[in-house]
């Protein structure tokens, strides 16, 4: 006689304690509100928060900003993707150029690049194009060191079973650097679209511009609390479909290990 | 050196065959902050076609630093290797390699890292496929063609490694202490797959290893090496029937083999231990790269 699975151990487990966690946050914050233990004019009570989704989508067009904000972290992922990559590689390729602007490159990743939105608004003007190049110059850093990290971590043994087969040059990365390096790499660029999307969104909210920054923005101006909430779960969302997007990329370029 | 017996004819046409490895007088010297150190000195050795032949010694006799040198993966040293006659200096297609680290692509399922070598050779995808099917099966890991690595132990892993450098058909296997991370019941059975395929195939194999149950186990000739700087001690032929299995273990004459092959290994054994600890203690470097 087979003995049933514990509910503990059973696959959706998991997911129903994720969802109950935060189902008990919530009440719990609820309670505090009411109990006047935290100030609903700082805190707004969680029913009121869900209460004002139906205004935000209707009345605050929050499916075209949600558009917009999205579309400006996708554009950003693909560049800081493209050129953090290929700045890793880089790197890895050439000690000297490696030795020379490693620190710099780490460096750059510690530091506030969002006060440079005033620079960027000279270059580009007050655009779409000031916010994702903010998102690319934040996300840049942490995808370089990365894939650095990730190639010269290549266990020297795999290495040598390519050159046992006399693979060339280009053969060795594409068969067996690059998807030796793949998680680091991974790892990576989720920091990268992390600093990117805070930026992406610090900037539309700083120069009241385009997306869900700019409705937030507006929403706190108006100190519509319960609004200004409302309009940040999208934010969440953005960040939910991107980390989404790039755990399939993963899963499709590196089925595992 | 001394070489203990001659060859008894087992293998047919063996002794008369011209060999198919060839290495002669290879010397190989690192800089080290002590200053030069002599990893291998003035090693030579032939290997027949067909053979199994076994390379022993103490850590630090630079047994590895041969298997880089004959593969073609460490470069600078004095003396030539040759396949069939044609001189090597780099890697080569004629030559495959078995590491002693975990080497299977954990990104790749089993059927994939044995197409590998196929894969590259620019096969079609059908017909790798189906090479590669026939050297999973005589790895006998049949069944786990879509399984992944981390699914599997250590042991199949090594089988992984083996079916996928025997896919490239190379004419000789080079093995480094392929199951050193394994236990010693795995270690006997494996030897055993080993034994099978190396009957089945007739495939020259080149052993480096440390474990002396092992190379007498599956070896035509083992080459005893001394400690640090690596010299030929002694060529020993083994003189036990084929077809082998784990069986042989128990028999007088394999402890026999056991016995003479320790009393030689041991003098050599002790040295290490003796000079490594020494250096230990003046903080000296360790072994070569």
């Amino acid at each position: 006689m087979t003995r049933p699975v514990p509910f503990s151990q059973r696959r959706y487990f998991p997911a129903v304690l994720g969802l109950g966690s935060f189902a008990a946050f919530v009440i719990a914050v609820e309670f505090l509100v009411y109990a006047d233990i935290l100030n609903r004019f700082i805190i707004p009570p969680p029913s009121d928060v869900i209460g004002a989704f139906p205004r935000v989508i209707m009345e605050e067009h929050v499916l075209a900003r949600f558009t917009q904000t999205a579309l400006e972290a996708l554009a950003a992922s693909v560049l800081v993707t493209i050129f953090g990559v290929a700045g890793g590689v880089l790197l890895y390729q050439f000690t000297l150029l490696r030795r020379a602007t490693e620190t710099w490159v780490a460096a750059i990743a510690a530091a506030p690049l969002v006060l440079m939105y005033p620079l960027y608004l000279v270059i580009f003007g007050r655009n779409a194009t000031t916010i994702v190049m903010m998102g690319f110059t934040a996300g840049l850093a942490p995808i370089i060191l990365k894939t650095l990290e990730g190639l010269s971590g290549t266990r020297r043994v795999l290495i040598n079973v390519g050159r046992s087969f006399n693979l060339t040059r280009s053969q060795q990365f594409w068969k067996i650097l690059f998807p030796a390096a793949l998680p680091t790499i991974f790892v990576g660029m989720r920091l990268g679209l992390i600093f990117a999307l805070i930026n992406i969104v610090g900037v539309e909210y700083l120069i009241n511009f385009g997306g869900l920054g700019q409705l937030i923005n507006e929403l706190a101006e108006r100190y519509d609390l319960a609004g200004t909430y409302a309009a940040i779960c999208f934010v969440i969302l953005v960040s939910i479909i991107v980390f989404a997007l790039t755990e399939r990329l993963e899963r499709w370029l590196r089925p595992a290990g | 050196m001394t070489v203990v017996a001659m060859p008894s004819g087992r293998m047919p046409g063996a002794a008369t065959a011209e060999p198919i490895l060839t290495v002669d007088n290879i010397v190989k010297q690192f800089e080290t902050p002590d200053g030069v150190l002599t990893a291998v000195d003035n090693v030579s050795l032939s290997v027949r076609p067909g053979e199994f032949f076994g390379v022993i010694g103490p850590s630090g006799c630079g047994k590895s630093t041969l298997f880089n040198i004959i593969g073609g993966l460490l470069d600078g040293y004095d003396g030539t290797v040759r396949v069939a006659g044609e001189t090597v200096d780099g890697p080569h297609p004629s030559i495959g390699m078995i590491f002693q680290e975990e080497s299977t692509f954990p990104w790749r399922s089993v059927i994939d890292n044995v197409a590998f070598p196929l894969e590259i050779a620019g096969l079609p995808k059908s017909e790798r496929y189906d090479r590669a099917r026939h050297f999973v099966s005589l790895v006998g890991l049949d069944g786990f063609e879509r399984r992944f690595p981390a699914e599997l132990s250590g042991g199949m892993r090594q089988r992984v490694s083996m079916a996928r450098t025997l896919a490239a058909q190379p004419k000789i296997m080079l093995m480094d202490e392929p199951f050193a991370a394994l236990d010693e019941q795995t270690r006997l059975l494996l030897g055993d797959k080993v034994l099978q395929i190396q009957q089945e195939l007739k495939q020259t194999t080149l052993l480096i290893t440390h474990n002396i149950t092992e190379a007498v186990q599956l070896s035509d000739r083992i080459m005893v090496m001394t400690y640090r700087p690596g010299k030929v001690k002694r060529i020993v032929e083994i003189d036990l029937p084929r077809p082998r299995t784990s069986e042989i273990v128990s028999s007088e004459a394999f402890g026999r083999y056991v016995a003479q092959i320790w009393s030689d290994l041991r003098e050599e054994a002790t040295r290490g231990l003796v000079e490594d600890e020494s250096r230990k203690l003046r903080g000296g470097a360790g072994a070569p790269p």
